[in-house]
């Protein structure tokens, strides 16, 4: 039975001091497919990431993962889920090896109990174009090196629902590529990702999803 | 299970004191106002060592309760900023232990060299040899107690742009039997009581914050979050 989507969003609504952010957010994502939303700037496509890593709380509305709600499999539904957020959570004074090591550790948590093996952050790192500056503190990297620390995570997660807000943010043509072929071979597995980008893709299986149609017009 | 919550605890103890230690400048500051204001009391008040033993106690307490709250408030204030703390919040750790990880490193870097450093402070505000021990005890203690209290008013005032005096509204009130008590833990034995009893309940002070802050902090944050 494979039916089952592997996330179904439910009529969700966010609102912040009596305004409404997001409004009737109907969504439904299957293994092997990657949603690309879209809106202007200010429409919520960060606040709709947010509240599907649970970041934020919706005011109406339900999560549904593997056809369960989320209440009833949080924990599982963490684990599983991997969130590179607009700011790249990079400290600026950590080297990109200690960086990795760390947004590794705190995204395995409970799942894997251990320390990240260090073969697997240099070969990371060296994926992502980072190969001669493991060593080198983040202050002194470009804010594209800054995207790629926390994009080598891609390279290490075991985690299948993937949310990656505005990804592409100060990457080179090379690394929108090499970012491109990443996502495909994790779609290909059986991965499903949700992101947010103002770039045209081209990866198989790919649906846009606009939120200013959706979400009520901005008046 | 066990052993991997306290993986959480010790990788944040890990990073932050990593961090610590790469901007030690700014890690050292609470300890150098602590010791700066101590060398300036002598000077504006009396050099005379029988009134400054009266008050030494109580200034000791107050400049570590001022050079605390000077650190704290930074305590999740980057975290936040660069968006490592949302990544904690998303991940399927239980929020406490982690948590406990980043206090201890704040009690490590601040609370823990304000007591190492305060017999130089006993020394220049000529607090009686009595005093010393029980000085030494209550500090340690009660720093611990700055360092988580103060952690939940970081938390709630995290997301705010000028926190700072929101923050001390706060947790002042909270600092106020830990003052109390550790004062007069050094003035009883200045005096040549038992100062254990004041120390017990200290310790019972931080028994609690250890118990309850972890989980109020975790509280905290997922609120402000939210924002």
């Amino acid at each position: 039975m494979s039916q089952l989507p592997l996330l179904n969003v439910d009529n969700l609504a966010f609102e912040r001091d009596d305004d409404c952010l997001l409004n009737n957010v109907n969504l439904s994502l299957n293994a092997g497919e990657i949603v690309q939303v879209e809106g202007a700037n200010g429409s919520g496509k960060t606040t709709l990431l947010r509240l599907l890593t649970t970041a934020l709380q919706p005011s109406a509305g339900t999560i549904f993962y593997k056809g369960r709600a989320l209440a009833e499999c949080r924990y599982q539904y963490l684990s599983d889920m991997l969130y590179i957020g607009h700011q790249p959570a990079v400290k600026l004074t950590l080297t990109a090896e200690e960086n990795l090591r760390w947004m590794v550790n705190t995204e395995a948590g409970v799942k894997h109990g251990s320390n990240a093996d260090p073969h697997g952050i240099a070969a990371a790192l060296a994926a992502v174009g980072l190969s001669g500056y493991t060593d080198v503190p983040c202050y002194a990297l470009s804010a594209g090196q800054h995207r790629r620390v926390a994009l080598a995570r891609l390279m290490i997660t075991t985690a299948t629902l993937w949310y990656l807000d505005e990804p592409f943010t100060a990457i080179d043509k090379q690394g929108v590529s090499f970012l491109e072929c990443r996502l495909q071979e994790h779609l290909d597995q059986g991965g499903a990702v949700v992101l947010t980008s103002h770039q045209d893709l081209t990866l198989k299986n790919l649906r846009n999803y606009s939120l200013s149609s959706q979400a009520g017009q901005v008046t | 299970m066990p052993q991997s919550t306290n993986s959480g605890f010790s990788a944040w103890l890990k990073r932050d004191l990593l961090l610590a230690y790469r901007r030690r400048g700014e890690a050292a500051s609470p300890l150098i106002f602590f010791v700066m204001v101590s060398t300036l009391i002598p000077l504006v008040l009396t050099p005379e060592p029988t009134r400054l033993a009266m008050v030494a106690a109580g200034l000791i307490w107050i400049m570590a309760l001022l050079a605390t709250l000077l650190s704290v408030e930074g305590l999740f204030a980057s975290d936040y900023q660069d968006g490592s703390l949302e990544q904690l919040l998303i991940s399927p750790q239980l929020l406490p232990m982690p948590l406990l990880g980043k206090i201890t490193a704040h009690w490590l870097t601040t609370g823990l060299p304000l007591t190492l450093a305060s017999p130089l402070l006993g020394l220049m505000l000529s607090l009686p040899t009595s005093g010393y021990l029980p000085m030494l005890c209550s500090l340690a203690l009660g720093t611990a107690c700055f360092s988580l209290t103060g952690a939940v008013g970081a938390a709630l005032t995290v997301s705010l742009r000028k926190g700072g005096l929101l923050l001390s509204l706060l947790v002042m009130p909270l600092y106020m039997p830990v003052i109390i008590f550790g004062t007069a833990t050094i003035s009883y034995a200045i005096d040549g009581l038992n100062w254990l009893p004041p120390l017990a309940v200290l310790g019972a002070l931080f028994a609690a914050s250890v118990a309850l802050c972890p989980l109020a902090v975790a509280g905290a944050l997922r609120v402000t979050s939210a924002h």
